[in-house]
């Protein structure tokens, strides 16, 4: 404080003596004094959480993804979940937080700020009561959740996609599909926000977005060679399991960290977070018994996600219990999904992107408009319906459905025209460490 | 001479080691090898897509020896390896042409 007071009564003194300037600087000053400050303890608790997102992506995310593929094609499952996140967080502070939360817009984008201008380490973001953070926080939160949404896509897409057809999908889909929603979701005047969708942590704009997505990607961008007749089981599920892990705890930052501060909301994402994902833990093992199986440890790492995608929306939206019951029934369905759905179809969502992201998230957001009657322990109001509640969520849905299937068509079919989007079968047989990136991850 | 090749059960190795020893074999090669036989593979389940590996994981064991011990190592490996159970493994017998020691050039039953 006395140092602050002192560099600035030095520079009042040089302005004063250089420009005489000093009307314009005492204006400032007072417009300084009467701006909201944050409070440090709620921009420490958003600082953390936007590395715990960070850490979901690297090495997370690339250890669950990279574990599942074929030891062949392990670099390149996480060098195209490293350079896409990379690629997400410069287009970030060049358009996209302009057009996902810039000053103007309408219901479905924002315009304003780009490049970050008129940004500076005084400028504040609201939260969800009186409080603020600081604005350059805000933008990091942000930038971590369209960066991992982008990663979670190439779950579907792996093992076939040439690492140049990702880096034109990417800035085209952020751009037309992930901007828009996370828009009509989270910014004031956005499409859903008006509506009264409830999404606590991104279940639409991140996981029912990211899941439809994959599954429209990999049904233009067609099988693997050999797939569902070949063998391809998980090259390391070890990895996997590493992966799963470091998910679970990055998820922390991503619930909890959506309440935009360190508060009771934020505990209730937290203590969610703990429980719906051990419910579905559970669950997918249990049903794998009762489906004839033995209790895996893919098993336990499918349902761990699968749990965690659907209690997003639901983080701070629901008590404990309805949490747990939430989880697993997202899990149960999950299972269904990846195990009898996707075979009965025979598209080739390599990773369960759709099956568990897009699948658990559509669970979770439709829950979510259940799970917040008060009455099930939810924090809703006494005036709170399920009804219409219910039937917004699914509105809000069908749009993310539609919206993220139109524009992944879009920008997965420029990708094909400017790149050829699939490597030869030759690459494709040899694996994509070598063909695409010349190393192999194992010597 | 003869070339006893022993494939055995994983879990078998040390007692087929420590049961060479005690008849005099001196040396032996071991490699980790994959097959099957009557024993078929087992399932493998990755979120429902079931994959039957009918290839079994199992040891190799290379002894030579000169043509009096054969019998004898061929009998202790036989019970060594013996759990009872199906997939215990085989044991074959071939003719050795010529054996020789690489550092001193030593040839037949003395490079052994």
């Amino acid at each position: 404080m006395t140092i602050s007071k002192k560099l600035c009564g030095t520079a009042a003194a040089l302005g004063a003596a250089l420009s005489a300037s000093v009307p314009v600087w005492a204006q400032e000053a007072a417009a300084t004094a009467a701006a909201p400050v944050p409070n440090p303890g709620n921009n420490a608790w958003m600082m953390t959480s936007t590395l715990l997102v960070f850490l979901m992506i690297l090495p997370g995310l690339a250890l669950f993804y990279g574990g599942l593929t074929r030891s062949k094609n392990m670099l390149s499952t996480m060098t195209q979940i490293g350079a896409a996140a990379s690629l997400a967080m410069l287009i970030w502070v060049v358009w996209g937080y302009g057009t996902a939360f810039g000053p103007e817009g309408n219901s479905f984008l924002a315009w304003g700020k780009y490049f970050l201008s008129g940004i500076t380490p005084d400028s504040t973001a609201a939260t969800f009561t009186d409080e603020v953070i600081s604005e350059y926080v805000f933008v990091c939160f942000q930038m971590t959740f369209s960066a991992i949404t982008i990663a979670l896509v190439i779950g579907a897409v792996v093992e076939r996609m040439k690492f140049s057809a990702l880096m034109v999908f990417t800035p085209i889909w952020l751009t037309i599909v992930y901007y828009p929603i996370a828009h009509m979701v989270w910014a004031g005047g956005g499409l859903f926000f008006e509506m009264g969708a409830l999404d606590f942590a991104g279940g639409t704009v991140v996981h029912i977005n990211a899941g439809v997505s994959a599954l429209v990607a990999c049904l233009i961008l067609g099988k693997r060679i050999g797939y569902p007749k070949e063998p391809m089981p998980p090259h390391s599920l070890t990895l996997t399991m590493v992966g799963t892990g470091l998910l679970w705890v990055g998820w922390f930052g991503f619930n909890a960290g959506s309440a935009l501060e360190a508060n009771g909301s934020a505990a209730l994402a937290m203590i969610n977070t703990f429980v719906a994902t051990a419910a579905a833990a559970l669950a997918w093992m249990v049903v794998e018994k009762l489906a004839g199986h033995k209790p895996s440890a893919l098993g336990f790492c499918s349902g761990v996600i699968a749990g965690l995608v659907a209690v997003t929306p639901a983080a701070g939206n629901s008590g404990p219990f309805g949490a747990i019951v939430l989880g697993a029934v997202a899990s149960i369905i999950c299972f269904i999904a990846v195990s009898k759905l996707k075979p009965m179809f025979g598209y080739d969502d390599s990773l369960d992107a759709f099956g568990i992201h897009g699948v658990g998230g559509i669970v979770g957001a439709i829950g979510t408009g259940i799970v917040y009657a008060p009455g099930l322990g939810g924090p809703g109001g006494a005036d709170f319906v399920v009804g219409s509640q219910v039937v917004t969520q699914i509105l809000a849905v069908v749009t993310t459905i539609i919206w993220s299937s139109i524009g992944t068509a879009v920008a997965i079919y420029v990708a094909k025209a400017l790149t050829g989007l699939r490597v030869s079968p030759d690459v494709e047989r040899e694996g994509l460490d070598l063909g695409e990136h010349g190393e192999r991850a194992y010597n | 001479m003869k070339l006893i090749m022993a494939i055995i059960k994983p879990f078998k190795l040390d007692d087929v080691r420590e049961a060479l020893s005690s008849v005099g074999v001196a040396g032996m090669t071991v490699s980790e090898v994959k097959g099957f036989g009557r024993q078929k593979g087992q399932t493998e389940i990755y979120r429902g897509a079931e994959y039957s590996t009918n290839m079994v994981p199992k040891i190799k064991v290379e002894v030579v020896c000169d043509d009096d011990l054969a019998p004898r190592v061929v009998e202790v490996v036989q019970q060594a390896a013996n759990s009872g159970a199906i997939g215990d493994g085989k044991i074959f017998v071939l003719d050795v042409a010529q054996a020789v020691r690489i550092r001193t050039g030593e040839t037949g039953e003395t490079a052994l």
